[in-house]
């Protein structure tokens, strides 16, 4: 996927202006599923799991390349075929050969970030294979030619109304139509493709070293149906998925849920074992492409590793008050919200996901909310640090900050300051920061006198009473 | 009680707008047999230039208010946010200083310090029947971990503290973030105020929020008093 995240603030502005619809639905979305996971949380000793889920992650990402090793001679045990993929490119190949050799003329796809970061769809499309994606809301934005917007919710940004007219224009349905009636249309259209489809693509949650076993989340059951009815199926797995034993799935499978959408479990979870036996059901042949596509970079970053601990939850961008107001779309790459804007300087570069880190208040939301503990707020420092340090912020920030430390090194200069805040006419609509205040707020008012003249005064009150 | 004695770092955002704040603070700790210093050379503790990245200006203003509070055995501020910039983030700003890590254990945010170091749970009754909206500021509440002495002393003073779905939801000011991200900034504040509860006063710990709530409250016209905690807290004991 091409980057846009250099945009950020300009998209955030003018999805606000121009839809305000997503405000809504974001909102109404995230703020039910905030609720549903304090509650889920609030049900089990998360602290403890929490700990234990980031030790677990802490241990693996220390020693990753063990527990790769391993996994692959599992998979291999099991007959599946295992490639190694630094990014797209790589990718790519894998599918390209698997689509000529066994003819493929239909896909169908389980809901995966990591392929999006890959591009697949459109490369396949390419080859003239017919993708469809099979979760519901992935379907709709697949439809649309939209990006997701969310990494549990693809279609959380729009309404209900919107889907309406979609499948009114597309499938003819009337615009009033039920969301069940909606989701009877889909199932359908997705029922067929599933029958016919060549190739079934999937990412995964977790791949266990010790088993080479595939675990994935879902509640719609088209993963399940994605990755065992077609003959092919190939899984897309992140170098950070692994996890070392098949009992850290008890851990980690309710843990993941009870973020991601306050379950318990998620409705399926299916744990893949390689391709069908004699006599058995299930796909002819299993490949598991294990992609980097900047993960290593970021392992070996002293101050950044961390973010690889994410489970792609999705539980901070819930908890997120700047991503609320307007969804994924304006950070213009595949992870949005706090993680996003933590995790795309590290596997984009910092030029292009520049404005990303500042898409924050520091509120600290996110890190109450997640689940193996990733100090977002930290990061997000960390990130803006460094694009100072690379020169990367403008040039009236930086003159601004260096009048800031001149003016507040000086009590003096900030006692004349002080005065030409209240004696001077504030040019407020003529400085650009000024009038970004002003605009929203009405004109600054500051108190008729500061208190370090109240200080005075009061000093010598009591020198005079005493 | 009356060897007690605390420097008051009043804060710039609090100095140049709040300025009510730090004289309601001075008076109550001194009603509380408490002695306050304010020392003169203050200004601003660097946060904004640590938030926006530019850790050079913000070491460099660290490093003089670590100079200017250096007597002190307690800072008190009236802001959560500056409070945690001191007591959590200049330990990370200036690693290995052992100064900065003796100092962040004597920072207190006002409401903090009643509760937790004078063990003052009472102020008196001067709020009796008030109605009361209290904004959690972030830094405060997460930070610092400051949730229930603001509520505390409002409550026993005879406050009603009102339930607000949205008591600690970050109302988006941010320090630069509401400049560099206005429009963000702004859906922020009318998601926050669009759930206001029907309060007389409108209070937190941070001059920053207040501002801007106040600001947005006002610019939509809506006519709600806004007061910073101290203030309240001394009209609390003073009635």
């Amino acid at each position: 996927m091409r980057a846009k995240a250099r945009f950020y603030p300009k998209e955030a502005a003018r999805l606000l202006q121009e839809r305000p619809g997503v405000r809504e639905a974001v909102t109404g979305a995230t703020l039910h599923f905030e609720r549903n996971r304090l509650r889920a949380y609030a049900e089990v000793p998360i602290e403890e799991w929490r700990e234990r889920a980031k030790a677990v992650k802490d241990h693996v990402l220390s020693h990753l390349d063990r527990y790769l090793e391993e996994a692959e001679r599992r998979l291999l045990e099991k007959g599946v075929r295992v490639h190694w993929a630094e990014g797209p490119e790589e990718a790519h190949q894998v599918l390209l050969e698997i689509v000529r050799r066994r003819g493929v003329r239909r896909a169908v796809k389980a809901k995966s970030m990591l392929t999006e970061e890959l591009g697949v769809n459109p490369f396949l499309e390419s080859l003239g294979v017919e993708v469809f994606e099979t979760d519901l809301g992935e379907y709709l934005i697949q439809l649309l030619k939209e990006p997701p917007s969310h990494i549990v919710g693809p279609a959380i940004h729009l309404s209900l109304e919107e889907i309406r007219r979609l499948f009114h224009e597309r499938f003819g349905t009337p615009l009033e139509a039920s969301p069940e009636a909606l989701a009877g249309v889909a199932r359908k259209v997705l029922r067929e493709a599933f029958l016919t489809a060549d190739l079934g693509i999937s990412g995964a949650n977790f791949l266990v070293a010790e088993t080479g076993t595939l675990a994935l989340m879902e509640n719609e059951g088209n993963i399940r149906l994605s990755t065992s009815l077609p003959r092919v199926h190939v899984a897309f797995v992140g170098l950070e998925k692994l996890l070392p034993r098949l009992s850290d799935l008890a851990l980690f499978l309710p843990l993941t849920a009870r973020a991601a959408t306050g379950q318990r479990l998620s409705t399926y979870v299916s744990l893949l074992g390689g391709p069908a036996k004699e006599g058995e059901e299930g796909p002819e042949e299993v490949h598991v492409v294990l992609v980097d596509h900047g993960r290593t970079a970021l392992l070996a970053d002293p101050e950044a590793w961390e973010t690889l601990r994410c489970l792609r939850c999705g539980a901070c961008l819930n908890a997120c008050p700047v991503y609320r107001q307007t969804g994924g779309h304006p950070y213009g790459y595949v992870y949005s919200g706090p993680i996003g804007a933590v995790l795309d300087p590290g596997l984009l570069s910092l030029e292009e996901a520049y404005p990303l880190p500042y898409a924050s208040t520091l509120c600290g939301a996110c890190l109450e909310a997640c689940p193996v503990k990733i100090p977002i707020p930290r990061l997000l420092l960390t990130w803006r640090h460094r694009a100072v340090a690379e020169g990367l912020a403008p040039g009236w920030e930086k003159a601004a900050m260096a009048a800031f430390r001149k003016v507040m090194e000086s009590p003096a200069l900030y006692r004349l300051f002080s005065k030409a805040l209240r004696g001077l006419p504030l040019p407020q609509d003529l400085l650009p920061l000024l009038r970004a205040w002003t605009e929203g707020r009405g004109a600054l008012r500051p108190s008729p006198k500061p208190f370090h003249e109240l200080w005075r005064e009061m000093e010598e009150d009591r020198g005079r009473q005493n | 009680m009356g060897e007690m004695r605390v420097a008051l770092f009043i804060t710039c955002l609090a100095d140049q707008f709040y300025a009510e704040a730090g004289v309601a603070a001075v008076r109550l700790l001194r009603a509380l047999g408490v002695e306050v210093d304010f020392p003169e050379g203050q200004t601003c503790c660097g946060q904004p230039a640590f938030n926006a990245g530019h850790w050079e200006e913000a070491r460099a203003l660290a490093r003089r208010t670590l100079r200017v509070f250096q007597e002190a055995e307690y800072v008190v501020l009236p802001s959560g946010s500056c409070a945690s910039m001191l007591r959590n983030h200049y330990p990370e700003l200036l690693p290995g200083s052992r100064e900065a890590l003796a100092f962040s254990e004597r920072v207190y945010e006002l409401s903090q310090f009643l509760v937790r170091v004078l063990g003052v749970e009472r102020l008196g009754e001067g709020l009796k029947g008030v109605r009361v909206a209290y904004h959690h500021g972030c830094h405060a509440l997460r930070e610092l971990g400051v949730r229930e002495e603001p509520l505390t002393l409002l409550t026993n003073a005879g406050a009603e503290v009102l339930p607000w779905e949205a008591a600690e939801e970050c109302c988006g000011f941010g320090g630069l973030f509401s400049v560099k991200l206005p429009e963000v900034s702004l859906a922020m504040a009318d998601r926050k105020l669009s759930t206001l509860p029907e309060a007389q006063v409108l209070t937190s710990t941070d001059a920053g929020c207040l501002l801007h709530l106040s600001g947005r409250m006002a610019k939509r016209g809506a006519n709600l008093r806004v007061a910073p905690l101290a203030t309240l807290l001394w009209e609390a004991y003073a009635g």
